[in-house]
């Protein structure tokens, strides 16, 4: 074969068009439904017999299911179709199998349908972070594995020579994903502490090797992208990495400290949880030192500042992460809603907000059309980064008290209850703020997407400065 | 530069370690011990067990007693430590990671009575007005006063009441209050 012809940019970006929008607005859609179920989640804590008399609006459905839709639908859609268009600038290759994953896109929102009605008609599967029935489940696997074949495809025609450190991510993460879901679906964990180790393996891996690659890849390509310079260090990208892949694989049972499972697996996970502070410094480091200096085109880019802030919250997260997994903090807060602020700083602070960030990048160039309000992107950012304060805050803060007066015997467990309700209270607060980010986002896709009102004709957030940096 | 087979034997491999060591490995050692005894599980047990799966009791109620020394599970009278033949082989596992309510692994050594699950399932705030568990009417039956005089209805306070009609528990309410009072480690396990 004789040299490759050079692609330009814009024709990646068009060719990209369809199948990186198609996957990017069903993961919005996902993430409106998935916000409603939240609100609902939340507000029956505090207020239990609002809407009680329905048992297909219970918590026990309404909260899992809301997790699935998340996970599934908005940051796994969404999060693919970024990865699949960051490959596809670096690699100077088209997406390839582009039809083929049209179709899968299709069949994963239908089968997320299926999975939904059978959440809320009480056919859960009953394992938290795998509550869609295993045929479900198997049927998203294979549609990401189409996408994995399209990536090493991608790989394997690419117009470039090196592998840049985003590459690496994405392929490990189009790697893990099908095989931790078609591991957690063998039917071979048929008893029950053993499906418990199975279940946290997979849940934690779940965030550490699909979500957190894919979010790391993002930050990898916009931050050097935006500000225009390369990244810090190549040593300590390559360290990043490698570290990541030896030790999160290890991280799951330290979710089952105190549990009867036996202690010396469980000690496994918490010293490699306590290793992850390598990768995650490391990392840390490396982003820093290409940010120092341009701090303040944060400013001005809105994809720089979501991508910060969700690097910054992937750092603060981890580390606490490391520090939960050591017994005597764990038997604190272990149990109580510090985990699960902790588990939305992962999935919110950091993925979610980066794959925001990376749609303000990339939906403008493939559309060939320009976001509507400045206003509004800030209004998107600020509901949705203070909404996640609030949330981390109240909960993480009143998780402590739960957690030390659960350990005294002394306090009747009903107050361990009462305590956390003005808390609560204050979560569900702070999800109207993230619905309304939400709605204001979804609103300003749309209006690009399906060209209604009259288009603006120059980029608008980034007028004073635009010399200065690749916005 | 990483070259591009290392880069996918990296990754295949530290997964497929990892996946060993936390999955297999685990069922190696833990099976053996859990599939030997025969449990006998009753029927309305095993239902039971199913009614609480797909009403999601475990994002708020753990089933697993840690340790004594370890939280003060044990002295809030809790049970002893949980260990793995306490679960009956009942899939799917239910050991929990959330106590928004007190933990489950011992409740029908700690509330054996029938009538007490019966109310608490029905609206838990005739029990304990600072409880936030929902309510789950849709396991009862609503009847007239009159109708079947061989049972008594819900021994509900005034405000919960429906006059002229009474309470009454159907399959699915019985099921799960049987497998609520089957949990009592007493029974299982080792002491």
């Amino acid at each position: 074969m004789g040299p490759k012809k050079e692609l330009r940019v814009t024709d990646l970006d068009r060719s990209a068009r369809y199948v990186v929008l198609f996957l990017i607005i069903s993961g919005i859609f996902w993430l409106l439904f998935g916000t409603l179920l939240a609100l609902l989640a939340s507000i029956k804590m505090h207020m239990p017999d609002w809407l009680g008399g329905f048992g297909w609006l219970t918590f026990g459905r309404v909260r899992p299911l809301h997790l699935n839709t998340m996970v599934y639908g908005w940051a796994s859609m969404t999060g693919a179709g970024v990865a699949l268009w960051i490959l596809s600038r670096l690699l100077k290759t088209p997406i390839l199998l582009r039809g083929y994953i049209m179709v899968a896109g299709l069949v994963w929102n239908l089968a997320l349908l299926a999975g939904s009605v059978q959440i809320l008609a009480g056919s859960s599967r009953g394992i938290e972070w795998l509550e869609f029935p295993v045929s479900t489940m198997v049927v998203i696997v294979l549609c990401v594995l189409i996408m994995s074949a399209s990536v090493i495809l991608m790989i394997r025609y690419r117009r470039v020579k090196q592998l840049y450190v985003s590459v690496w991510y994405i392929l490990a993460a189009f790697l893990w994903f099908p095989l931790l879901g078609l591991v957690s679906s063998l039917p071979i964990f048929d008893t029950p502490t053993v499906q418990a180790g199975m279940n946290w393996w997979y849940a934690h891996n779940a965030l550490g090797l699909w979500f957190t690659p894919i979010g790391l890849a993002a930050a990898y390509y916009f931050i050097p992208k935006v500000l225009g310079r390369p990244i810090y260090s190549y040593g300590l990208s390559l360290l990043g990495f490698w570290g990541l892949a030896l030790f999160y694989n290890w991280n799951g049972f330290h979710h089952l400290i105190g549990s009867p499972l036996p202690t010396w697996f469980v000690t496994i996970s918490i010293a490699a949880s306590v290793m992850m502070v390598i990768p995650v410094v490391v990392v840390a480091v490396n982003h820093h030192m290409t940010v120092v200096g341009s701090f303040s085109a944060v400013k001005y880019s809105p994809t720089l500042r979501f991508v910060v802030f969700a690097a910054m919250s992937y750092t603060f997260v981890s580390l606490q992460g490391s520090t939960q997994a050591l017994r005597s903090v764990n038997e604190v807060i272990h149990f109580t809603h510090f985990v699960v602020a902790h588990a939305h700083i992962g999935m919110y602070a950091f993925v979610t907000m980066m794959l925001f960030g990376a749609c303000y990048y990339i939906i403008p160039r493939i559309t060939l059309q320009e976001w509507h309000s400045k206003a509004l992107i800030k209004w998107h950012f600020w509901l949705t980064a203070i909404g996640i304060v609030i949330y981390a805050g109240a909960l993480q803060y009143i998780g402590l008290f739960q957690g030390w007066d659960m350990n005294n015997p002394d306090v009747p467990f009903t107050d361990t209850v009462s305590m956390t309700i003005p808390y609560l209270m204050a979560r569900s607060m702070s999800g109207f703020l993230m619905t309304a980010g939400h709605l204001i986002f979804a609103w300003l896709v749309v209006k690009m997407v399906f060209r209604t009102g009259e288009q603006p004709d120059a980029p608008l957030i980034w007028e004073k400065i635009r010399r200065e940096f690749a916005l | 530069m990483i070259r591009y087979s290392i880069l996918v034997f990296g990754i295949l491999a530290t997964f497929l370690i990892a996946m060993f060591g936390l999955t297999i490995l685990p069922k190696i050692f833990i099976d053996e011990g859990v599939t030997e005894p025969v449990y006998f599980t009753p029927f309305e047990v095993t239902e039971g067990h199913r009614v609480f799966v797909r009403e999601g009791c475990i994002y708020c109620h753990s089933k697993q007693v840690r340790p004594e020394g370890f939280g003060a599970d044990f002295e809030r009278g809790w049970g002893r430590a949980s260990v793995a033949t306490d679960y009956r082989n009942l899939l799917p596992h239910n050991l929990g990671t959330m106590r928004t309510g007190p933990d489950l692994a011992n409740i029908g050594a700690r509330q054996p009575g029938e009538d007490w699950h019966y109310l608490n399932l029905y609206q838990p705030r005739a029990i304990n007005e600072e409880s936030i568990m929902p309510p789950f009417p849709w396991l009862f039956e609503e009847v007239g006063e009159d109708a079947r005089p061989a049972h008594e209805g819900l021994n509900l306070p005034d405000e919960y009441r429906v006059p002229g009609r009474k309470i009454l528990p159907d399959d699915e309410a019985r099921y799960l209050v049987a497998y609520l009072l089957s949990l009592d480690q007493q029974i299982t396990g080792v002491d």
